[in-house]
């Protein structure tokens, strides 16, 4: 089985975002970049599909910056994945998903992987769409909010998630692309061993003009700003001890729960 | 054509979050002075055709197909591609439910369209619409521009426009082929089932106190608990706690969790994404704590706090007689 994986680096969750002053991007200069939540569990659920069989090979793709893209894809090969492939962009980053997935397919349709897992969204952008896109262009079979999977020969059963708390089982022939949901399974940490494998193992660099084809963008972004609030929040300031002293007030004389 | 809203099937009637998208048709229409078609999928039974024939839209059209009338991503993606293609609608509507996510992507690469998702709201700049996003995890927007005059896909996140504004109308019902073999569907589907719920019901409790991943370890959880003891409350959390198994899903809040309308909602070191907003945005009175002052759960909390819950929590336990 051989699994082909989409990571991408986003800004930590604990990161303080602060807007540009030109509002064309965020300004990265001081952030912390770490592997997208759901990516994270993608990358487990393959290292796990191999392990079970027995055989295979895990191949973690990203694309993004030098430093940050490195440092994710280390950690992924740290974790166990076998290779990997750095798509090698720049400022300022594509952000058009269609021209994403053209780039990303482009990057591995040669690899004729059996299985390609994606987050289901990704923390900055979240479009939801870059796994489907890739998949729908190398004509693959597509699942996605995938909570559990059962490799079959020639198929895969997935347990996808429903609305309201409903679940389903669907089995689709492989080659399929899989978007995971967060909680599929626990990601194991990177092992002293598997960070000093990951050093010797292949990033095999590759640069984002090379794989772009068609450089029409179907949609763009325009500034980034923060959103006006509507609601009138209460802010209950001061120390430890005033806080709590209202919160008690609160409680018992405007909710009315004491 | 000008805006073609897709109506879904939930549970035998036609999807909240799709009335949602009639209703930012409707709204988006008469901006623009532009017409309203509902597109329904299947329903061989006339169920979801029977609920839309007072939608006050121009009309309604009906791709009945046996292939159809039970979900697969591959025949929805052709059906959808063909409709598209042959009535060539410049606006597509929807709501960003788990069905639009699971297959308008790939209509999107079939007809190489854009696809913008889970938007909550439009602007429109010299009378070219744009359709507001949220990135970064919700803690900015950006205008997103379709930049080609052909079909563009757009699905609004939850609760963006209200259902209870659709305005009731008698559209035309118009019947369209599609042509659908049995080898264009691929998955085999089981039937959908829900798990067991434990014997937990938070939407039945009056008080909650919801913790998020800002309880920083498992360990800090009884800090937690003793604090809903003292108020009689029902313990709650986000998603990511019970990923991490330190919480039972029976106690998730959110889109994929329950849904509660309590008196009092204190949600403790949650960021306030919008799936687990929905869940919660019923309650009667939310109270937040959260050390990040621009975390967006203090846009729909009554009372908000910026604080380390580690400290506060022990302290109120504390203060409650
Ligand atoms: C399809 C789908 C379905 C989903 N369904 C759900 C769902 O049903 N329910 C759900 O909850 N989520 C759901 N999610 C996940 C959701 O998008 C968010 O990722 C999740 O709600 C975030 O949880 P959180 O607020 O606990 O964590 P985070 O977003 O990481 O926020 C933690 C917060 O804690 C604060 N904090 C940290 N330390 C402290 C401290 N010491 N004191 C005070 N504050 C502190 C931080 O400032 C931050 O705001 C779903 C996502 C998807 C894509
Ligand atoms: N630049 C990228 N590099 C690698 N994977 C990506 C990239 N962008 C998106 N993906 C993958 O596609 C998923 C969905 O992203 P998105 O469509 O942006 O929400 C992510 O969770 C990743 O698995």
């Amino acid at each position: 089985m051989k699994i082909g994986v989409l990571v991408k680096q986003v800004p930590g969750s604990e990161a303080s975002l602060r807007i540009q002053p030109d509002q064309s991007w965020i300004d990265e200069s001081t952030l912390e970049f770490e592997m997208n939540e759901s990516d994270s569990y993608a990358l487990e659920e393959a290292l796990q599909i191999c392990e079970k069989t027995g055989e295979g090979e895990v191949v973690a793709i990203s694309m993004g910056p030098a430093v940050r893209t490195t440092k994710v894809l280390r950690e992924a090969l740290a974790k166990g994945a076998h290779r990997a492939i750095h798509i090698v962009e720049e400022m300022p980053y594509e952000i058009d998903p269609m021209l994403v997935g053209q780039i990303i397919k482009n990057a591995i349709a040669e690899e004729q992987f059996d299985l390609l897992l994606s987050g289901l969204q990704s923390n900055d952008l979240s479009q939801g769409q870059t796994g489907l896109l890739v998949g729908e262009m190398l004509g693959m079979n597509t699942a996605t909010l995938i909570m559990e999977t059962e490799i079959q020969d020639g198929s895969i059963r997935v347990k996808r998630e429903l609305e309201g708390q409903w679940f389903q089982w669907i089995t689709i022939p492989l080659p399929a692309v899989l978007t995971i949901q967060s909680g599929i399974n626990q990601p194991r940490y990177p092992s002293l061993k598997g960070i000093m494998g990951a050093k010797k193992k292949e990033i095999k660099a590759v640069s984002k003009e090379d794989l772009l084809e068609d450089h029409s963008r179907l949609q763009s972004f325009g500034n980034i700003y923060i959103q006006k609030k509507d609601k009138r929040t209460e802010m209950i300031e001061g120390g430890s001890a005033e806080i709590v002293e209202r919160l008690v007030e609160v409680f018992r004389n405007e909710i009315k729960v004491l | 054509m000008d805006i073609l809203v897709f109506l879904e099937e939930q549970q035998g009637k036609i999807h909240r979050m799709s009335r949602e998208a009639v209703v930012a048709a409707q709204q988006f229409a008469q901006d623009h002075g532009l017409k309203v078609s509902a597109l329904i999928l299947g329903d061989s039974d006339n169920v979801l055709s029977a609920e839309a024939a007072d939608f006050g839209v121009d009309e309604c059209i009906i791709a009945a197909h046996p292939l159809l009338d039970t979900y697969s991503a591959d025949g929805f993606t052709t059906a959808f591609a063909q409709i598209i293609q042959t009535e060539n609608p410049r606006y597509i509507f929807m709501g960003h439910s788990y069905m639009v996510r699971d297959f308008i992507p790939r209509v999107s690469a079939r007809l190489h369209c854009p696809f913008i998702g889970d938007v909550i709201g439009v602007t429109d700049q010299d009378g070219s619409p744009a359709f507001i996003k949220q990135v970064f995890n919700a803690k900015m927007v950006t205008d997103v521009h379709p930049v080609e005059n052909g079909p563009v896909l757009v699905s609004f996140q939850a609760a963006t426009y209200p259902a209870e504004k659709l305005v009731s109308g008698s559209p035309a019902r118009r019947e369209v082929p599609i042509n659908l073999a049995e080898s264009d569907v691929r998955a085999t589907s089981e039937e959908p089932f829900q798990e067991a719920s434990g014997g937990v019901d938070l939407t039945a409790a009056d008080l909650i106190i919801s913790i998020g991943r800002g309880i920083g370890k498992q360990e800090n959880i009884p800090v937690a608990e003793a604090l809903a003891k003292k108020l009689n409350a029902e313990l709650a959390s986000s998603r990511p706690l019970v990923d991490a198994g330190w919480m039972p899903p029976q106690r998730q809040v959110g889109s994929s969790g329950q849904s509660v309308s309590p008196k009092l909602y204190f949600a403790l070191g949650i960021s306030g994404a919008i799936q687990h907003v929905i869940g919660m945005k019923g309650s009667k009175n939310v109270v937040a704590i959260n050390k990040d002052p621009d975390a967006p759960i203090f846009e729909i909390a009554d009372y908000g706090i910026v604080g380390d819950i580690l400290e506060l929590m022990p302290l109120l336990t504390e203060a409650i007689p």
